[in-house]
């Protein structure tokens, strides 16, 4: 640790004052071009705070996104119960019931969350298509459960490895089975790690993009990002209202990562693989 | 106890194989079997959406039209985006993440208040952070307005608009530069293995290197196929707005990955080099940065198979069909899915897998095998 001069401490806090305004310049355009009227926008006051601050923008963006935000919230919580249920299952046999070729088949599903999804995405394209499900909020479900496999079976693997094994072979002496085992013992301690997973997967498919563009556009189940990227992407645009837009399509996830950042950061480094 | 045991654990087990199969049978379709499916497809003639239509299988000849046809240089350059994109994000990314992770190591006041303000950009889709810069880097307003609170003229840089081109190369002149660097690269991780006294390995990547080079020798790198006319290549200036955009957006990542380990580093350890004589920039340079190496790594391996799978940033920031700004996972988008050509579409995938394979399969086999070994 450097050592507490005053020098050090001004030289330290100092440049944390210096790149947090950095980092929070952005948030502060965003705040003051979404409370500006379109009128009042003009490049030479970008940077001067709202007179008069006014709400019309918000009102406006949430007419237009209200249906949007509606979508990714019908895809997101579904996809994220089914994701994280699944990974404390799969947690739970890989962790507790080594079987051969578990170690050979583990790296196996970890590569699919590291794949460009552009390498699946015309067959699923087209799988989805002929099932019927293109273009519905059903269909992403399935594809944020199925591509949520690797990463939710990894935290939960990760997590139930620091169970200690004597305790699970305690309960099989004593008569539990497979899922007597899983309600009795794993099941209760698993809070922490739902908490991990679900944070995780909420984030990861109210944010994704790629999938929702390729298989939503123009139907009218496009989530918020999709909605969000049509307007910004326009030509002549107010700047007003995609700023406004922004701000609704972040507050979701910037929640979470405020009240719940722990755990958000545990399942961000969980994400470089190790445990 | 062995007689129950055996039996019922048998059962329990063949249970907890059946409860796994349902997502490896899901695993097994979706990610290898769509994989496979694209393989395929990247083969043959397949265009357009026409229902009853004759594909035929070609081979090779998508992935030669797009590293040597005359037409499409647009994927060449987007190759080249995405290699210096890589190398400026993930600097970008190391250098400040580090130093905001020692800043905030300092025993600071509101800790928690400032590793907020550092770590929010994560939370958000890359698709509010492009159109937030989108908006930042608009040539008239923004950023280039930013000096006239202070008095100054506005700056008048063109940022995402601007067409200039810098480190250039030939594009004929790659296989003899990628060949170069294989050897380096080779030589240098041989000679660390020296170092470390490790013989084996020595001998196994200074024997790789010099196989590598009696390839160049004999003239291997001009076998290469490449394009007929020479073609330049470069970083386009219009990328660096991009980079800010994303650098802002996950240092925050590589920052609490460093401070997770630094954390797991007794004070003792730093306590006795400063004992020692050593003052602060030592004490990082050789005590704390040599033991957050693997961390340096396992960043640098997340954030480079990000970078090479970059899309939604891009998309919003640049628009899908900015040929300056493309990269491979715009360009197969809008080539499958805008132009209908899925056969190339699936040939652009196909090379994005194959750069991501080959920086994460080694990863994991690594990861996994220390793992195992515990």
């Amino acid at each position: 640790m450097i050592q507490r001069t005053r020098t050090n401490r001004f030289l330290i806090y100092g440049s944390l004052v210096l790149l947090a305004m950095v980092f929070l310049l952005p948030a502060y355009t965003v705040i003051i071009t979404s409370f500006k009227s379109p009128d009042q926008i003009s490049m030479d006051t970008v940077w001067n705070l709202p007179n008069p601050w006014n709400w019309e923008s918000f009102v406006e963006a949430w007419e237009a996104f209200a249906p949007n935000l509606l979508n990714s919230l019908s895809l997101v919580i579904p996809s994220t119960i089914i994701s994280a249920m699944l990974g404390s299952l799969n947690g739970y046999v890989l962790s507790k019931w080594k079987f051969p070729g578990a170690n050979i088949l583990f790296p196996l599903m970890l590569f699919g969350m590291f794949i460009p999804y552009q390498s699946i995405l015309i067959p699923l394209f087209q799988f989805l298509n002929s099932i019927g499900l293109y273009g519905s909020i059903p269909g992403l479900i399935l594809v944020h459960v199925i591509y949520g496999i690797p990463i939710t079976t990894l935290i939960f693997r990760n997590y139930y490895a620091e169970v200690p094994t004597e305790m699970v072979e305690a309960a099989a002496i004593d008569g539990a089975g497979f899922f007597g085992i899983y309600r009795h013992i794993i099941f209760p301690i698993s809070m922490p790690g739902f908490v991990v997973v679900i944070i995780w997967q909420f984030t990861q498919a109210w944010n994704e993009f790629l999938f929702a563009v390729t298989l939503t556009s123009g139907t009218g189940n496009e989530p918020i990002t999709v909605a969000l990227s049509n307007l910004a992407g326009g030509r002549a645009v107010q700047w007003n209202l995609p700023m406004a837009g922004a701000i609704m399509a972040a507050v979701p996830t910037l929640l979470v990562y405020v009240f719940l950042g722990r755990y958000f950061i545990r399942g961000l480094l969980a994400g470089s693989v190790k445990g | 106890m062995a007689a129950f045991s055996i039996k019922s654990v048998n059962r329990d087990r063949l249970i907890a194989i059946l409860m796994l199969l349902p997502s490896i049978i899901l695993l097994g379709i979706f990610v290898y079997g769509f994989i496979g499916k694209t393989v395929y497809d990247s083969m043959t003639d397949w265009e357009g959406v026409a229902l009853e239509q004759e594909v035929s299988f070609v081979g090779l000849e998508n992935y030669d039209r797009l590293f040597t046809g005359l037409l499409d240089v647009r994927f060449r350059q987007s190759l080249v985006n995405t290699f210096y994109f890589t190398l400026f994000f993930m600097g970008g990314c190391l250098v400040l993440g580090l130093f905001l992770a020692i800043l905030i190591d300092q025993g600071i006041r509101f800790e928690d208040g400032w590793r907020i303000v550092f770590l929010f950009p994560m939370a958000l889709s890359f698709i509010v952070t492009g159109t937030v810069w989108r908006w930042l880097f608009n040539p008239v307003g923004g950023l280039n307005r930013l000096p006239t609170l202070i008095g100054l003229p506005p700056l008048e840089i063109r940022w995402l608009t601007d067409r200039t081109q810098i480190l250039q190369f030939n594009w004929q002149n790659l296989p003899r530069i990628l060949t170069a660097a294989a050897i380096l690269a080779l030589a240098l991780v041989a000679y660390r293995y020296l170092r470390k006294g490790r013989r084996r390995a020595t001998l196994l990547w200074g024997g790789l290197a010099v196989v590598v080079a009696i390839w160049a020798l004999l003239g291997g790198p001009s076998r290469i196929p490449v394009p007929e006319y020479e073609e330049v290549h470069g970083f386009n200036v219009a990328m660096i707005g991009i980079v800010i955009a994303a650098v802002w957006q996950m240092s925050g990542y590589t920052m609490a990955m460093y401070l997770a380990g630094m954390r797991g580093i007794p004070d003792e350890l730093r306590e006795a080099a400063i004992v020692d004589g050593a003052n602060v920039f030592q004490v990082y340079r050789h005590i704390i940065l040599p033991i957050l190496q693997p961390i340096t790594l396992s960043a640098m391996i997340v954030l480079g198979h990000i970078s090479l799978k970059i899309f939604d940033l891009i998309f919003v920031m640049a628009g899908p069909d900015n040929a300056t700004t493309d990269v491979p996972g715009v360009l197969m988008f809008v080539t499958a899915f805008r132009g209908n050509e899925f056969a190339k579409g699936a040939a652009i995938a196909v090379v994005m897998l194959i750069m991501v394979a080959v920086v994460i399969v080694p990863y994991l086999v690594n990861t996994l095998r220390s793992e195992y070994e515990l």
